[in-house]
């Protein structure tokens, strides 16, 4: 828990700034099929692909974004504290370690599949060079009609001042389309991820909105496995978390003991179970919809309260 | 991937962990050999990925060769939860002194390993308070702390040595294999003072694997999950007859809840990811043409990028090959939906806007076939 992580000043900076929402991301595997991908799609959305790594590749261009070897000379030349990581899981570590040891504070981790051991290196090495990552096996993370760092697609989501975290990318995409067209537009979207070890958990994501003035609600999509949704109760309870919030949970009819396409959608027991997830939602007064669809209609009910 | 109780062994063992003798057996030929090497009595475990052996009888005493007889092919042919045992370990049986609960688990919320620790052994630690809970840096536990959760325990001082090394050990199977969870329930204390790990619960993170080739022989896929998951698919056989097809675990999970919701009941779970082509609608309904109690087929797929012209043209491409004979309901978010509607116009697949409908008109065919 950090209130030290101003994520909205990382990703589009302060109004004074000369380059205000316009603050350079580096891409790692910019060239590989995923990576140039979503290159496009991001830079189409608005985001400043400042540089791109590519081991190898170094001196070409992408479109018309220089391509490096190494990390370092991308963050020299482009001044990027952030990187979207798009290499396989298999070299996602070092991916990461490279970045964090060159400058990068905020790492979007793409892949899925990646192995929980490199996961908690990264995290801790992370925590101890004062960066933060996003993910691993996340969507990334999107300011409405501003920037996006990640795959998710542009259309359902919408300005606003609603914010959604979410454990499933699909899902985001989908619980943002109903707020969309109810109204509550977005003024962050961010994916956990679906792992068992999230870089950026639910907790951390509502200490980076927590004194906002511009966000005035909360929409939380969760799943099954884990206790990410009972400590996250908790913590709306213990630290008194004003803003309404409204969650979703999937998998409440999974069997037990069976992963559900998530590497972190598993339930051992009681532990992990929508159940006990809904139980403790309940203590801490967050209604949980039945369906996506539900969401703003129960959003709209707890404003009104 | 969750070892099998002699498979966990094998890796204790490797690691210094010892375990009471022990001959897996598969065939009633194996076992007479085991009984042979081990001698009578011991006890007959059933080789099962589920929990609750104990409880569901499948885990025996053997006395003699007769009892063997019996015991062994009824132990062989018996389900537990729905699982057919791979094997029977046969187990020499020790002198108990003491028996500890000992774990070292993935602490998710934590993003760390924690230990569990518990001076009752044999029991379930979800539902006892007599317990330790430790984290641990990834870099290693020290003597120091080993020792101090030794005294907490009360360990005999005779033993107290074996247990901080074993302790250690177990760190290093969680590490070195990459484990989400490494358990022994219960840890023995023998009449020598040595310690016997009368059991092993052990999970492998599956995204591990490709760099731990020792233990890819330990995959157990049926048929069907490996032709999944050579198309990078994830499936879950569930027990009714209606197939959820959809791009992300969550939007599949959410899907499938709301299937139930309606009592209509799930017989599959696949999610083929983040693209949604003509190729992987066509691979997917290729593994669920594999179910034959599957009646039914809804598909739901959203996303920015999903050109639904070309999932349709995959699923007429599935019919025309027969792969696909029952009938298909899909709601498909995104480019191209009114083509992709005139696309399946005449065939058994029906295309909605919204996915409530297409559950609705699913479950609603479903209770009309039943009441005629």
């Amino acid at each position: 828990m950090s209130t030290q992580f101003d994520i909205f000043r990382i990703l589009s900076g302060d109004e004074s700034d000369a380059d205000f929402e316009k603050k350079p991301v580096i891409i790692q595997g910019i060239t590989g099929s995923f990576g140039s991908t979503h290159t496009k799609l991001m830079r189409s959305y608005g985001t400043n692909i400042a540089a791109g790594v590519t081991p190898g590749k170094g001196g070409s261009k992408f479109e018309d974004v220089p391509v490096f070897n190494t990390v370092e000379e991308a963050v020299k030349s482009s001044g990027s504290v952030i990187s979207g990581i798009f290499v396989p899981a298999p070299f996602f570590y070092k991916a990461a370690k490279e970045s964090l040891d060159n400058g990068i504070k905020l790492i979007v981790a793409i892949p899925e599949h990646v192995p929980i051991i490199d996961s908690i290196k990264v995290y801790e090495y992370a925590h101890k060079k004062g960066a933060r990552m996003i993910g691993p096996n996340t969507p990334g993370v999107i300011i409405p009609e501003i920037m996006k760092v990640g795959i998710m697609p542009a259309q359902p989501f919408t300005k606003g001042n609603t914010v959604v975290f979410s454990r499933s990318g699909t899902l985001m995409y989908e619980v943002s389309f109903h707020l969309s067209n109810s109204g509550f537009g977005q003024r962050l979207g961010l994916g956990i991820g679906g792992d068992p070890i999230n870089g950026t958990n639910l907790i951390d994501s509502f200490e980076l909105i927590r004194n906002r003035g511009d966000v005035d609600s909360v929409v939380v999509v969760g799943e099954i496995g884990g206790d990410a949704e009972e400590q996250l109760a908790d913590y709306i309870i213990k630290t008194n978390f004003s803003k309404p919030v409204v969650a979703y949970i999937a998998g409440r009819s999974a069997p037990k003991e069976k992963r559900m396409g998530h590497a972190g959608a598993i339930v051992y027991g009681n532990y992990g179970s929508a159940d006990s997830k809904i139980n403790n939602y309940a203590k801490a007064d967050v209604p949980v919809a039945n369906s996506p669809r539900e969401v703003p209609l129960l959003l709209r009910a707890k404003i009104r309260k | 991937m969750r070892l099998l109780e002699y498979q966990g062994k094998e890796l204790f063992n490797q690691f210094g962990i010892e375990t009471p003798e022990s001959v897996l057996a598969e065939s009633a030929e194996d076992a007479r050999i085991g009984s042979q090497k081990l001698g009578f009595p011991f006890v007959l475990k059933s080789q099962l990925t589920v929990g609750g052996r104990g409880k569901a009888g499948a885990i025996q005493k053997c006395k003699d060769s007769s009892e063997l007889e019996t015991k062994f092919g009824e132990l062989l042919m018996k389900e537990v939860k729905g699982e057919l045992p791979r094997g029977i370990l046969l187990e020499k049986m020790v002198d108990i002194v003491k028996e500890i609960y000992l774990s070292i688990f993935l602490n998710r919320s934590k993003r760390c390993f924690s230990i569990i620790a518990s001076s009752e052994g044999g029991i379930d630690i979800e539902q006892t308070d007599n317990k330790i809970i430790q984290d641990i840096s990834i870099d290693g536990i020290s003597g120091e702390l080993a020792n101090t959760i030794a005294s907490n325990l009360n360990i005999p001082d005779k033993s107290k040595e074996s247990f901080v090394n074993l302790l250690l050990n177990l760190f290093r199977v969680v590490v070195e294999k990459e484990a989400e969870l490494a358990e022994i329930n219960p840890l023995a204390i023998i009449s020598d003072d040595s310690l016997l790990a009368l059991d092993a619960k052990v999970i492998i993170d599956d995204n591990a694997l490709f760099r731990h080739e020792d233990l890819q022989k330990y995959l157990y896929l049926s048929d069907l999950e490996k032709q999944a998951a050579k198309n990078g698919f994830s499936f879950v056989e569930l027990e009714g007859d209606i197939a959820i097809i959809g791009n992300g675990a969550g939007l599949v999970m959410s899907t499938l809840d709301m299937v139930t919701a309606a009592n209509g009941k799930a017989g599959a779970f696949l999610d083929f990811g983040g693209r949604a082509t003509s190729e992987t609608i066509y691979e997917a309904l290729k593994v669920i043409s594999r179910l034959p109690k599957i009646k039914t087929i809804l598909v739901n797929l959203y996303g920015g990028i999903v050109r639904t012209d070309l999932v349709a043209l995959g699923i007429l491409e599935a019919y025309k090959n027969n792969i696909l004979t029952v009938p298909v309901y899909a709601r498909i978010s995104g480019a191209q939906s009114e083509r992709a509607k005139e696309l399946l116009n005449g065939s058994k697949a029906r295309l909605f806007d919204t996915v409530e409908e297409a559950i609705n008109a699913l479950v609603l065919k479903i209770n009309n076939n039943q009441t005629k």
